[in-house]
């Protein structure tokens, strides 16, 4: 009862004229900066943090906290509306966001995003109100091992509940793995697979990765298949919003799982990507309408988007308490925090309760600003999709180019933006799965970096990924995942053979894969 | 357009002489790019971050400043960019001692000859640390306790700073520590929190939340006097309460991390000046002795020959631990 009585006190700080100008202001100039191309919620934390020196510390986290809400919001416009995530965590987003917008119903798929984003944050608050003290306990308990183990999960729930052929994700994660690998090697500090580029030492940026892969990936396909009348008519319909947001507790079992699967990821340090992604997977597996994943499902949105905002603000904790930035904008914040004074770590919650608390009482309040305003801008949003393909096309490319020229003002980012679009194209022509190449890509370093860290540890001995419980439990679910496609068609062999394939199932499994 | 550009230079030139006889010759006419060589939140870019507040805020110049991260690479991306930049007198990088440490272990494509050096500011010292419930007090039981040879040593990065003080302290206290690297100091300090590793050489910011919420204590800081008497950090203890190595039976003097200034190769001498000029006066400033104290630094300000010769040292002293560790690129 105690965090109780501290959060109300956290809310007569939060929510006071001044600090809801300010969220109301953070909000906007993050959704602007997740929608325009290349600058993202880290970017804009960092172009506001000068102006922040002046201020209160808890006025100065509310602006820079909400801006990041804002910009979460925004990134999930782009994935879903032009196939362009712009952050890792929202790639899963467009699965089903983009086919669902191409198919007319643009507000449906944003005004379902935002809605269960909401969800999602508003349980990593409550969590984080109530479960502190003992999150913070939890993320204390990960050494490498512990992180491999949660990273090898992520994979192995890749292979075992993908949709496509276990081989080709097996494939898409090897290539990705490569790619991860390019640049300096923490463990060693040497310089590899730079193939004598100088400017390949920084590594290959995500940015640059996905707005390939998917922007001009999709493009390609697009240009080829359906050149004439992809202009869509969608109506602006503003009883949409809310009718698609009423609906949304009617998938309360997807919402409550990917929600609990993101708070877990956000505390141990997996991160708001892998949960997306791992969300995704589960729901696409247990849904009982999981085969038609990746045509534009509402629970195919609801699950990365749940999982991805719960992951975001339960990730936050771990920065506060431990400090640790669960995320390159918490990272950020954490600069910021350093530079007003504070010392993140376990005793900000005792001696600046007043930030903490007035910081997670923003939190409640600033998502909820933030639903409000984004949903407003819905039908805007959704206006655009009305734009003929013969404009919005050359759009998207200029999009793509500026986003991967302004990651580190260099040229070679734009080439190797172009060579990742075609990359895309041959991987959605030969139903290769995107999703696993991105996810390695993004989390790739990091399990290699764990794997290695925990060998030094072990003096090269398995046996450390057995030592405890914790590390027992996460490799056995990984392991079991990894063999259950194997399983299952030991299964199907034992049975009769079916004599000839259900016509439809074909269908759909073949569509699933060109899509994912 | 070399001949347009030298004519506005001179044109420039001639007005400002004009109007302000004190100033040096060069002034900057257009906006001017702060390279950060870590990533966003880091130790390298809050210090880029807090001078150009202090630039702003009290109008050093009149041109804008903008701060771009370029981390890659442990920072070689930052450098290599400063590289190619040669001539180019907008673009400021910030570094750490990387800069000539980082060539000699790693294949980089840069040294720190290719940069013009302008500052050494700040200089962040190293202490040794360990979990709070460890049974050692000092480093001469730390010492003992390390015979045993199962000593797990965290730090960030490999080959670099830590690594190097890591391979130092074996020698001095004849131990063998296994060494493992991680990406951030933030995130060794979680590490030897959670019991995963058995101590870590951390800078005073990286560990100084931990210290206060007891999740691990300094043994001792590698420095030839105790640090500064500062506010207290724990209900008891300082900063200057630490005692030095030294003291504690370690021999080794003095370690410590200068935060570096640089301007791209081939800039004029003039337009070095200006830069010496400008970090001079934001290190006269409140707001710097400011943020000095906030992040547990050391105000040092190296210029010139001193620099020069700071650098010298240094890596005289690194290429002797990483020739004895087989380090050295070939």
């Amino acid at each position: 009862m105690d965090n109780l009585q501290e959060l109300l006190h956290g809310f007569t700080i939060a929510v006071t004229v001044p600090h809801l100008v300010l969220m109301a202001i953070g909000v906007l100039l993050g959704i602007l900066v997740g929608v325009l191309p290349g600058l993202g919620a880290p970017n804009g934390v960092s172009l506001l943090l000068p102006l922040t020196f002046g201020m209160q510390p808890v006025s100065a986290i509310i602006l820079l906290s909400s801006m990041y809400w804002g910009a979460l919001f925004g990134g999930s416009v782009t994935s879903i509306l032009f196939n362009i995530p712009g952050e890792p965590s929202s790639v899963a987003t467009t699965f089903d966001g983009y086919p669902m917008a191409r198919d007319g119903r643009p507000t449906t798929a944003l005004a379902t995003a935002f809605g269960s984003a909401a969800f999602g944050a508003l349980i990593g608050v409550i969590l984080i109100t109530f479960l502190a003290s003992w999150v913070a306990q939890v993320a204390l308990a990960f050494g490498p091992p512990e992180y491999f183990a949660v990273y090898f999960l992520a994979f192995a729930s890749f292979v075992g509940m993908g949709g496509a052929a276990p081989i080709k994700t097996v494939v898409a994660l090897a290539i990705g793995f490569a790619i991860a690998a390019i640049g300096i090697d923490t463990v060693s500090g040497s310089v590899r697979l730079t193939m004598g580029v100088d400017e390949l030492v920084k590594g290959v940026s995500f940015v640059v990765a996905v707005m390939g892969l998917f922007g001009i990936g999709e493009l390609l396909v697009a240009v080829e298949e359906e050149f004439h009348a992809r202009a869509v008519s969608s109506k602006i319909d503003w009883r949409e919003v809310f009718r698609a947001v009423g609906r949304l507790p009617r998938h309360g079992v997807a919402l409550l799982r990917s929600a609990a699967i993101g708070c877990w990821m956000g505390i141990t340090p997996g991160g708001p990507t892998a949960a997306s992604f791992m969300s995704y997977g589960i729901a696409r597996r247990f849904s009982r309408r999981g085969r038609y994943f990746g045509t534009g499902e509402v629970e195919g949105i609801i699950s990365p988007e749940t999982a991805d905002h719960a992951a975001g603000t339960s990730a936050l904790l771990p920065m506060l308490s431990l400090g640790i930035p669960g995320s390159a904008t918490a990272a950020v914040m954490m600069g910021g925090l350093m530079i007003w004074g504070l010392n993140p770590g376990p005793m900000l919650f005792v001696d600046q309760k007043d930030f903490v608390w007035g910081l997670i009482a923003s939190m409640y309040v600033g998502n909820i600003v933030a639903v409000a305003l984004v949903l407003l801008t819905v039908p805007v949003f959704a206006a655009l999709m009305r734009i003929p393909f013969v404009v919005i096309a050359p759009l998207i490319v200029i999009i793509c180019v500026v986003g991967a020229y302004s990651v580190s003002n260099s040229y070679l980012d734009v080439v190797m933006m172009l060579g990742f679009g075609i990359v895309g194209y041959l991987f959605k022509k030969l139903f290769y799965p995107l999703a696993p190449l991105v996810l390695a890509i993004v989390i790739g370093d990091k399990a290699e970096d764990a794997f290695r860290q925990s060998m030094l540890l072990s003096k090269g001995s398995l046996g450390i990924f057995f030592a405890n419980k914790l590390v027992t439990c996460l490799i056995v679910g990984g392991i079991a995942l990894l063999l259950l496609p194997l399983v299952l068609q030991l299964a199907r062999l034992r049975r009769k053979p079916a004599p000839s394939a259900d016509e439809t199932t074909v269908q759909d499994a073949a569509r699933e894969k060109v899509i994912i | 357009m070399g001949r347009t550009s030298t004519f506005l230079f001179s044109a420039a030139a001639t007005v400002l002489a004009g109007t302000m006889p004190a100033l040096a010759a060069w002034q900057p006419q257009k906006p001017i790019e702060f390279v950060a060589t870590a990533g966003p939140g880091g130790g390298t870019d809050n210090l880029a971050r807090a001078v150009q507040n202090i630039i702003t805020k009290h109008k050093l110049t009149e041109q804008p400043i903008v701060v771009v991260n370029k981390g890659g690479g442990s920072g070689a991306e930052g450098y290599v960019y400063g590289k190619a930049s040669a001539g180019d007198p907008y673009k400021v990088i910030f570094g750490t001692s990387n800069a000539w440490q980082q060539p000699l272990v790693s294949k980089v494509a840069f040294n720190y000859t290719d940069l013009t050096p302008i500052a050494a500011m700040a200089q962040d010292e190293f202490l040794l640390w360990v979990k709070q419930d460890a049974p050692y007090k000092n480093a001469g039981d730390y010492l003992k306790a390390a015979a045993s040879g199962e000593f797990r040593m965290g730090g960030a990065q490999s080959k670099d700073t830590d690594e190097v003080l890591t391979r130092m302290i074996e020698k001095a206290g004849k131990v063998k520590l296994t060494y493992i690297p991680f990406k951030s100091g933030a995130e060794t300090a979680v590490q030897l929190a959670g019991g995963h590793l058995d101590s870590h050489v951390n800078n005073p910011s990286e560990s100084i939340g931990q210290w206060r919420g007891g999740t691990q204590r300094p043994l001792c800081v590698f420095s030839p006097k105790r640090l500064p008497q500062g506010p207290k950090v724990t209900a008891t203890e300082g900063w200057s309460d630490v005692p030095t190595c030294v003291e504690q039976g370690l021999d080794i003097k003095q370690y410590e991390q200068p935060r570096t200034v640089w301007l791209p190769g081939k800039v004029t001498p003039e337009q070095a000046a200006f830069y010496v000029d400008l970090m001079k006066k934001v290190q006269a400033t409140p707001e710097w002795k400011d943020y000095i104290e906030k992040t547990s630094q050391v105000d040092t300000f190296l210029t010139g020959a001193e620099f020069d010769r700071f650098i010298k040292e240094d890596l005289d002293h690194v290429k002797q631990v990483a020739g004895e560790q087989g380090w050295l690129v070939k």
